[in-house]
């Protein structure tokens, strides 16, 4: 065998030089040991390959590179079952529990107590029972549906069922994120308990204050490659926020602000329960409003209430009057002429809606727009052709008397893809074959020929590749040049760096801070996405102390 | 039809680029293939097949098929289904019948009130659907019951004679084919281009596709999903209307077991149960496959029970060869 080591010093778990390739490549070359014992934290941006790393290693996903070796031997597990046979758990962040069982049938899934078939209530609920204490949950009735339990005992119960006597790894995927402090504790002394046992336990998480108090070492991942790996103990939350940030800086960083110019929709206090909490801004026509924030901090949940694709339930969307500028001719008088505007005052409101937009139908009358997050499950229509996915939102230009002008419809689409450069075979080819980066150019052609005066992004560069991306951030550029006002969401930082002009950040359903072109840090924009997760205001600039860590290991 | 695109100077011109127009063709033929082969067969078992008796009895007999399947492509393309078509179908010839006889219509008042009842049923199907979010397929299955009932209770329970008040619907008209097999012919005609070239039709392929992703283009699916069902209804009244002309008769038992001859017809043409998929040409092929087939069946001398057997045994195996075609498309 080649490499055998000592068996005392030799990791339970060595990665070496993984890859996983999609349509683009989001791991490369990471190689990393996993010793028996210890708390393994990783870290990253969105993004940056937390999740594909661990789907690998609990054979959710299979890698397109490297090779994985368990104990010392080759680990190459074709299912989550085969991973699980061999002591290798992982929570996921989607809960996996059927809703409509029990809490106890959930627990023992796959290996429930039967004679000839027959369940054995009993065996079962006292099996069950013994997993619940285990972390602390002997107050949940066994028996209890599943559907019955809040959202964070539903994540303890998923947690309780990989905690199996044979578990050699365990893997958590943000398992925190729908707990209580008090749930967090039971969770963090189970930890501790697994681990003075020998598991090794890799906790995945954003959470910088947890991560200290849990884990021995750090491994910070950042586009898809393993950046650093050391131990936890000295670093600062500022240190790892720099580690997982620590780029070159890009061109277009630091390019000059783009001119805006009136104000186009005015938010106030839009709301929904308590994903979305009052927030309000203000769109200038122009300009380009970047939204950060961490996954779940609300973001594509406010996109969709300004759209009317959900109702908000409190709050005000005012839509002011478009001032044309008086087609100047040269570049500097239109800047003038803009700020001559912007400095005058707000033109006249147009429209107040209470509550925004009712449905999406009369965002679009209004001429507003939203390139959503999902694009193959909210904006395609993959089966069909090009041609039908571009003219989808604008089906009454393209027709007379409700008949579809063929002819005109051809011309349209025959324009798209010449000017977005949609690289396909014919306009009827079906939008499922495309790259992403062109399925995002058709889902762009949509808005293009409309009257569309806001356009809102989702990630609009998600599973786009590098070439493509610079085609579509120059489209964006050209609507802004039109004057169209842009509101774009996106989880890579660096990309919204270098398109907006102001950042608003979101953390936990708030707009907590906003930054003009000029002002931000890529430290200080991760540091208000944190805050409210981690308990530091958005200002603030450095670490809390936090509370030690539970002593784990020997 | 449409010509095929050509392709812009910026893309890669590929000899291969597939048009709407040819995909469809190799349907048509391969279809087309089907039906002959089906003729060929039967012709070869028995000498009175071939014979132009025999296809124009089959032509005066598909009207009321053929028209209720134009309804349930729209039907199926929406993703939807609707069972209750039989019934609708009996109920809008109950009503018609008691309007000439009980109550002194005329011929055009109650034929009106035929169609009447079956848009009114239709809307109930999907309105009702549309409004609590429930599957088409639970609501039809009440409306198969209810409105069934309904037609007892409007012929009590008996078969109405109405005699040739309307029978010009399916007299023999030119060569021996009635007005309702040309009306046929027509509706699928008509139907085949609003599927194809209208707003309305492209509206019912996208929402069949990804429901959500037409109304954040700003299409509401609402409306499009009731006139879906509503007209899918008025077709089931006019079929109504044909049965009784044909058989001069209002049969509160008509078209019972119809919905699912209806629903094998569309799939045998190739539209998904799956939605986003459909063509009202290619349905009329799987109207006229079940209809040769069952005439076919009964010439060669075949027992109820075979021919029931053989019947299913083809709408599987058409729907496997029509899945196996399509994966390969995909590929």
């Amino acid at each position: 065998m080649p490499r055998t080591t000592d068996p005392a010093t030799q990791p339970l778990l060595s990665v070496e030089g993984v890859g996983k390739d999609y349509t683009a490549t989001v791991l490369d070359g990471v190689t990393l040991a996993l010793n028996a014992g210890e708390v393994l934290a990783l870290t990253g941006e969105n993004g940056a390959g937390k999740s594909t790393l661990s789907k690998i290693v609990c054979g959710l996903e299979s890698a397109t590179r490297g090779s994985l070796r368990l104990a010392g031997q080759p680990y190459v597990p074709t299912s989550r079952r085969d991973a699980e046979r061999q002591g290798v758990r992982m929570v996921m962040q989607e809960l996996g529990l059927v809703s409509t069982l029990t809490v106890a049938e959930n627990l023992l899934m796959g290996r429930l107590p039967h004679r000839a078939g027959w369940l054995q209530r009993d065996a079962l609920h006292t099996a069950a029972h013994a997993q619940l204490a285990k972390i602390g949950l002997q107050h949940i009735d066994p028996a209890t549906p599943v559907s019955a339990l809040g959202i964070g005992q539903q994540q303890m119960v998923e947690i309780a069922r990989n905690l199996q006597d044979d578990t050699r790894i365990l893997i958590l995927d943000e398992p925190t994120a729908m707990l209580t402090p008090r749930e967090t504790n039971y969770l963090f002394e189970q930890i501790t308990r697994l681990t003075a046992r020998g598991v090794a336990i890799v906790y995945v998480s954003h959470r910088l204050e947890e991560l200290r108090r849990i884990a021995d070492r750090v491994a910070v991942l950042r586009d898809g490659r393993m950046v650093d790996v050391r131990p936890m103990a000295g670093l600062s939350e500022d240190d790892l926020v720099q580690r997982m940030v620590g780029r070159s800086v890009n061109d277009l960083e630091h390019r000059p602000r783009r001119v805006a110019g009136p104000v186009v929709m005015r938010v106030d206090g839009i709301g929904r329960a308590d994903v979305v909490q009052n927030v309000s801004l203000e769109l200038r026509a122009g300009e380009v409003f970047g939204i950060a924030g961490l996954v779940g901090s609300g973001r594509t949940e406010l996109l969709r209430l300004l759209f009317g694709a959900d109702r908000a339930d409190r709050g005000e969307v005012t839509l002011h009057e478009e001032i044309k500028p008086n087609q100047p001719t040269a570049l500097d008088t239109q800047a003038q002429a803009a700020t001559k505007i912007e400095a005058n005052n707000v033109p006249p409101v147009l429209r107040r809606l209470a509550r925004g937009f009712a449905s999406p139908l009369q965002a679009i009358a209004a001429g507003v727009g939203l390139v959503t997050e999902d694009r193959k499950s909210q904006g395609l229509l993959l089966a069909q052709p090009i041609r039908v996915n571009a003219t989808l939102s604008d089906l009454g230009s393209i027709a007379s008397g409700g008949w579809l002008q063929r002819a005109k419809e051809n011309a349209l689409v025959q324009g798209f893809v010449r000017t977005l450069r949609i690289r396909c075979q014919s306009p009827e080819q079906p939008v499922g074959q495309l790259s992403g980066g062109n399925q995002q150019k058709v889902v762009f052609a949509r808005w293009l020929h409309r009257p569309v005066r806001v356009l809102m992004l989702d990630e609009p560069t998600r599973g786009v590749d590098v070439g493509a991306r610079a085609e579509l951030y120059g489209e964006l550029d050209r609507m802004a040049g039109e004057g169209r006002a842009l509101l774009m969401v996106s989880s890579d930082l660096r990309e919204l760096m270098a398109m907006a002009d102001r950042i608003g950040v979101m953390s936990a359903g708030r707009l907590v801070a906003v930054f003009e072109r000029g002002e931000w840090t890529e430290q200080s924009l991760l540091a208000a996405a944190f805050s409210d997760t981690t308990g530091r205001s958005a200002a603030a600039g450095d670490a809390s102390p936090s509370s030690p860590r539970p002593s784990a290991t020997a | 039809m449409n010509a095929p695109a050509p392709t812009p100077s910026t893309a890669p011109a590929t000899p291969r680029a597939p048009s709407v127009w040819r995909s469809q063709l190799g349907t048509y033929l391969g279809l087309f293939a089907v039906l002959a082969g089906m003729v060929a067969l039967f012709s070869s078992l028995s000498e009175y097949f071939w014979s132009a008796e025999t296809f124009v009895t089959i032509a005066n007999e598909i009207p009321a098929l053929a028209v209720m399947a134009v309804g349930m492509t729209f039907v199926l393309i929406i993703a939807g289904i609707d069972l209750s078509v039989g019934s609708v179908m009996a109920l809008a010839a109950a009503t018609s019948a008691a309007a000439i006889l009980q109550w002194g219509w005329s011929v055009p008042a109650a034929a009106a009130l035929a169609l009447a009842t079956g848009l009114v049923c239709g809307t109930i199907t999907g309105a009702i659907s549309v409004a609590w979010r429930l599957p088409s397929f639970i609501v039809s299955l009440g409306m198969l019951e209810a409105v069934r009932g309904s037609a007892y209770l409007v012929t009590d329970s008996r078969t109405q004679y109405v005699g040739d008040a309307i029978s010009w619907l399916a007299a023999p008209f030119f060569g021996g084919i009635s007005v309702a097999f040309l009306l046929a012919v027509a509706l699928v005609v008509i139907a085949q281009l609003v599927l194809t070239r209208t707003v309305f039709g492209r509206c019912v392929v996208g929402i069949g596709t990804n429901e959500e992703a037409m109304r954040l283009a700003g299409v509401d699916p609402r409306p499009i999903r009731i006139t879906v069902f509503a007209v899918t209804g008025l077709l089931a009244g006019l079929a109504g209307l044909m049965q009784s002309a044909r058989l001069e008769a209002a049969d509160p038992n008509a078209g019972s077991g119809m919905e699912l001859q209806v629903i094998a017809a569309v799939v045998i043409g190739g539209t998904s149960l799956m939605g986003g998929r459909g063509s009202v040409v290619t349905t009329a092929f799987g109207v006229l496959i079940i209809a040769v087939l069952e005439a076919g069946l009964a010439q060669i001398g075949a027992s109820e029970p075979s021919k029931r057997i053989i019947t299913g045994s083809v709408i599987v195996a058409a729907v496997i060869i029509d899945t196996l075609r399509q994966r390969r498309a995909k590929v």
